[in-house]
Formats: structure tokens, sequence, C-alpha cells
């Protein structure tokens, strides 16, 4: 029987409510929800600012997920390099473009129409898959391990630790040392490289942007300005 | 799909990462924004790494068995990092674009065709 329905219909003290409460599947609904909305939310609105805000609570939602799922380290890492790193870029980036008219770019209808289609469809498809295998939609096991990042440390070095699949004990595996050191050597190589082609250059030109400010009727200038500081300072010195 | 107590399986994440996806790939195809594009291909990864953490999730496997055990937590750890990667080199064309255009409607990005 339900535990929710049985909490309900008895006379229970707070105690026994708090323990009766399936509080991973209550938990799993609300992370689920926040994450979908916001990605919904993503999808329909034309602002970039607000687009950028509902980004940040679908991505920290799903780190919820991952804490659920019982991947601790993946979803701290989740919220410190995404939501922290990668989305605090993309919000410099939106500050740094964030022109009038380009915060609110409106898509037409139609595009809206058919990927709205389009995506009814591949929903459709990929929910079809996600529910059509029986062993997928079998309740986990209410187990609980002390969570650890030693495995995936381990793993990370090149040391697996972690207590094989029943299916394969008999397989050797491997660590991951090596994409390890791939993927760090590329993230510093990707870093250079952005810094590089985002830099401020010298131009022989002016760009577009320099000559629609120039178009603009330039501020009067100040009324002997330069040698004002001067003669401040001069009497600063004096007294 | 109904969601009762204690039935939370992998088929529960799966449908998730399944509407995360989807919405990332409307972003992508719509909005008219760069950023916003960037924002649909951050949507993407995660409803991919959503499916990657559920079938490597010791807590959601039925009988004590996960089909990728650590594989799945260790590939989601890849992805958000080269995801970090991504951003930041993209997030450089964007900025450069801006810079010899004066904006960031990818429908004026036809420099290219002939």
């Amino acid at each position: 029987m339900n535990p929710l329905t049985t909490c309900l219909v008895g006379v229970s003290p707070p105690a026994a409510f708090l323990a009766a409460v399936d509080w991973h599947g209550m938990l799993f609904l609300l992370f689920a929800l926040i994450a979908c909305g916001g990605a919904v939310m993503v999808a329909l609105t034309d602002n970039v600012v607000r687009m950028a805000l509902h980004l940040v609570l679908s991505l920290a939602a799903t780190a919820g997920l991952f804490f659920l799922a019982g991947a601790e380290f993946v979803g701290s890492m989740q919220l410190m390099i995404y939501v922290g790193g990668t989305l605090v870029l993309l919000v410099f980036g939106v500050m740094l473009t964030a022109q009038t008219k380009l915060v609110a770019l409106r898509t037409p209808a139609a595009d809206r129409v058919v990927a709205g289609i389009l995506a009814a469809a591949l929903l459709a498809v990929l929910v079809q898959s996600a529910v059509s295998i029986e062993s997928w939609r079998r309740p986990g096991r209410a187990e609980t391990q002390p969570p650890t990042a030693t495995p995936i440390g381990m793993a990370l070095v090149g040391v697996r630790v972690d207590s094989p699949p029943e299916t394969a004990e008999s397989r050797p595996r491997s660590g991951y040392l090596l994409p390890f050191e791939i993927v760090s050597v590329h993230l510093l190589v990707v870093l250079v490289g952005a810094a590089y082609l985002a830099r401020a250059k010298r131009r022989k030109t002016p760009r577009p942007i320099d000559i629609l400010a120039s178009a603009d009727p330039p501020p009067p200038p100040p009324a002997a300005s330069a040698d004002r500081p001067a003669t401040s300072i001069l009497v600063g010195s004096d007294t | 799909m109904l969601i009762a107590a204690g039935t939370i399986g992998v088929a529960h994440y799966l449908v998730v990462g399944a509407i995360m996806f989807t919405t990332g790939v409307v972003c992508m195809a719509t909005k008219r924004n760069a950023l916003g594009v960037l924002m649909g291909i951050e949507l993407v990864l995660n409803g991919a790494n959503i499916n990657f953490v559920a079938f490597g999730s010791t807590y959601l496997a039925g009988e004590g068995r996960s089909p990728l055990g650590l594989d799945g937590e260790v590939t989601a750890l890849f992805v958000i990092l080269l995801a970090a990667a991504e951003a930041a080199v993209a997030l450089a064309i964007t900025l450069n674009f801006y810079n010899n255009h004066g904006t960031v409607d990818v429908d004026r990005a036809d420099d290219l065709h002939g």
C-alpha cells in the first residue's frame, strides 16, 4: 500500500508522517518539474536575459536530480562548473552584447509552429523508447551507501576500486587516466584559443559599432577642463 | 507514467532527459540570438547527461545491477568539462562576430553565401 495514503488515513504523529512520506519521489517530482519547466521557458521566451535566468534554474534542478540518483560528485561538479562557471560566462556574453534591439530578437511564428511540430514528434519517439523497456521502469532499491568520491577519484587516476557489475566480473576494466589527461590538455588549449579569439585587436578600418557610435552627436566638450587639474594641484601644493 | 511512492526508476529520468533534449533542439533551431543557440546546446548536453547518470546510477538499477556503473558518472563529468570548453570557444566566436558586424543575429551571418 502506498505509504502516503496509509499515513493520511491513520492518525499519525508528525514523526511518523515524515518517515512515511516518499521523499525520494517527491523531491524527484519537484526537481523534474523545475528542470523541465525551466527548459521549456528557455525555449519559449524571446528575451535573452530571461532565457539565462531560466537556464540557471533548469541546470541547478538538474544537479538536484543528480544528487537524487546517487551521483553526488557529478551533481556538485554540475553546480560548480555549469551553474558557477559556464552560465556566468554566458551571462557575461549577454551583458557584453546587450543592445536594446538585440535583447529580444523575435522568432517568426511560422518557425515556431514548424519547430513545435517537429519537437512533438521527437519527444514522442524519445518518451516511447524510454518507457517501452520494462526493466527501466522498475523502481530502484532503497539502499543507502555512504556518499563518497573515492571510486570516481581513483578511477580518474587509473585504479578501479568500485565493485564490478555482476555481468562482467571477468573482464578487466580500465581507468580513465588517459581520457583525463586528454581532456585537461584539451581544456587548456581551448581556453588559450578562446582568449586569442576574443582579444582586443588593433584595427585599420573602423568597426561598424564605431561607425554607429560616431553617428551620434558627440557630447559638448567641457570648458577648459585641460588646465583645471594643474591649477588645483598648484593651489593644493601652495596651501 | 504515474509517479507513485517508491517507483522512481530509470525511465523517469529518461523522460526528463528527453524533455530537456527536445527543448534544447527547439532552442537551437528557432533562436535568432547566437547566445540563445548556445543555451540550446547547453540544454541538449544536459539532457544527455541525465541519461548517462541515470543509467550509471546504482540507486536506480532494478535488481542491483546498473548497466554502466561508474562509466556513466565519469562520462557525465567529461561531458560537463567539454561543455565548458565549448561554451568558452563559442562565446569568443560570438563576441568576435558582434565586434565585426554589430549584431548577434545568426540570420545576419551570411557573408559566405555565394
